[in-house]
């Protein structure tokens, strides 16, 4: 289950959680971006390295939105 | 857009541009490919570099200089400022002008460019990187190259495609926040940076003038920090306390890659250059004038290896590298390691030391040798950078 969310409207797509992920499981275009949740473990490591706060934690699971 | 190209460069940032065109200069056919809508923007960057170490890749030209810096201060956690003169000079870009004259001097070598070209996979010919797939225009295209340069910055997806470990370690990204401001009333000479827990604990932060009182303004943390309290809070607390009223002109993010080069930034047809490869110089974060000389060693090489039909060459740019400036990193690294990790007690006693400097004999090297003095582990190193410089 996926629990990392980012904020679409507080990110900057700067790309500093791109080049942490272990897994290669974020996908950055010009202004978009989205976890790809069969590769992503959870491991909070773009939550911590986040300069500007857009990524959390959500014990509870994050909703995929498959129409964006 | 031909079928097949010699070297396809993935990234238009300082060390993509060099890169395409230092292959081009040599005559080979070169493409490069930048996923933003400009060249140059937007800009990740606190734009300070040293005058002399872009010198042999552009001319100066006031239209991508906005401030010439001759001074330091360095402001530490007790309020103590030493200001010191420079014996090189810098300057404070404007990147997003800087980066689109790099890129026309890739063109005007011969490069061919794209913008809103966004690749997303690697062609393979037998274990060997043959190419590229992108998006342009909302078509797929798959376009083969002898020889791909992957320049596309902290994000280094495409060396990963090609099996190269390029993910960086939470704790080395140093995670930065920026804001241009103006009403910000500083010497337009002079970079201020200031150290200790309370302003960017495990890194720095920094004030770089652009000119008519308006100023870089941002720090970079460590990633450790970044866990308990974000760089934004940071800038936040820095601006309520020191600069309430100023005007905000951009607001960016970024990481920078705060450690030695990876240990390969080669495989079998594909080079890597800049941040993608790590070659941001890990004790300043400075990255431009690193990534360009990374961007034109691969270059070189990609030309070389296309013209002489040895696909082999691309594999000896990680000990080219290694020798023009890796290296050095390797040391920078470790004086990194031990000063990110001082007290603010160790760095007021630095203050102090070089604060009694008499002022003819203020200058970077002395205040460093004040450090010095403060925790002599660093000196093997120091010395190590003497020796292999």
């Amino acid at each position: 289950m996926l629990m990392i969310e980012i904020l679409p409207d507080k990110c900057d797509f700067c790309g500093c959680c791109v080049g942490i992920c272990p897994e290669d499981a974020i996908e950055l275009k010009e202004a978009e971006i989205r976890i790809i949740e069969e590769l992503c473990t959870n491991c909070v490591k773009c939550v911590w390295s986040c300069p500007i706060e857009v990524l959390k934690f959500n014990r509870n699971g994050v909703k995929v939105n498959l129409d964006a | 857009m031909l079928k097949e190209y010699d070297v396809i460069v993935v990234g238009a940032g300082p060390a993509g541009s060099m890169a395409a065109r230092y292959a081009a200069a040599k005559g080979v056919s070169v493409l490069m490919l930048e996923k933003d809508r400009d060249v140059g923007y937007p800009v990740r960057c606190g734009e300070a570099v040293s005058a002399t170490r872009i010198a042999p890749f552009i001319d100066p030209d006031e239209k991508y200089i906005a401030s010439h810096i001759n001074k330091f201060s360095l402001i530490f956690p007790n309020g103590t400022e030493v200001t010191v003169p420079l014996e090189e000079n810098g300057y404070i870009l404007e990147r997003r002008i800087f980066d689109y004259e790099l890129a026309k001097l890739a063109a005007n070598e011969g490069a061919e460019i794209l913008t809103r070209a966004y690749v997303n996979g690697l062609l393979f010919d037998g274990g060997k990187v043959s190419g590229v797939k992108f998006e342009y225009r909302g078509e797929p295209h798959e376009v083969k190259a002898k020889v791909v340069i992957a320049a596309d910055g902290v994000e280094s997806r495409v060396g990963r495609w090609a099996g190269l470990k390029t993910h960086i370690d939470f704790r080395d990204m140093e995670c930065c926040v920026q804001i241009t401001a103006s009403g910000i009333n500083v010497n337009s000479n002079t970079c201020y940076f200031y150290f200790g827990k309370d302003y960017a604990p495990n890194g720095y932060f920094w004030i770089f003038p652009k000119g008519n009182n308006t100023a870089n303004i941002g720090l970079g943390v460590g990633g450790m920090i970044g866990k308990k309290k974000s760089a934004l809070s940071f800038l936040i607390d820095f601006m309520e306390k020191n600069y309430p009223n100023a005007s905000i002109l951009t607001q960016i993010a970024g990481g920078v890659p705060c450690t030695p080069t990876l240990k390969k930034i080669t495989a079998p047809g594909i080079m890597l250059v800049g941040d993608a490869a790590r070659q941001v110089n890990p004790l300043s974060g400075g990255g431009i004038s690193s990534g360009m000389i990374g961007g034109s060693v691969a270059g070189e090489i990609a030309a070389e290896s296309v013209k002489q039909k040895s696909p082999d060459l691309v594999l000896t740019y990680d000990k080219a590298w290694h020798e023009r400036q890796g290296k050095k990193h390797i040391v920078y690294n470790k004086i990194k390691n031990a000063i990110y990790n001082f007290s603010d007690d160790k760095f007021n006693n630095i203050a102090e030391s070089a604060d009694n400097l008499p002022d003819n004999k203020k200058s970077l090297g002395n205040v460093f040798k004040a450090a010095l003095i403060h925790n002599p582990s660093i000196l093997i190193d120091v010395a190590k950078v003497f020796v292999i410089k």
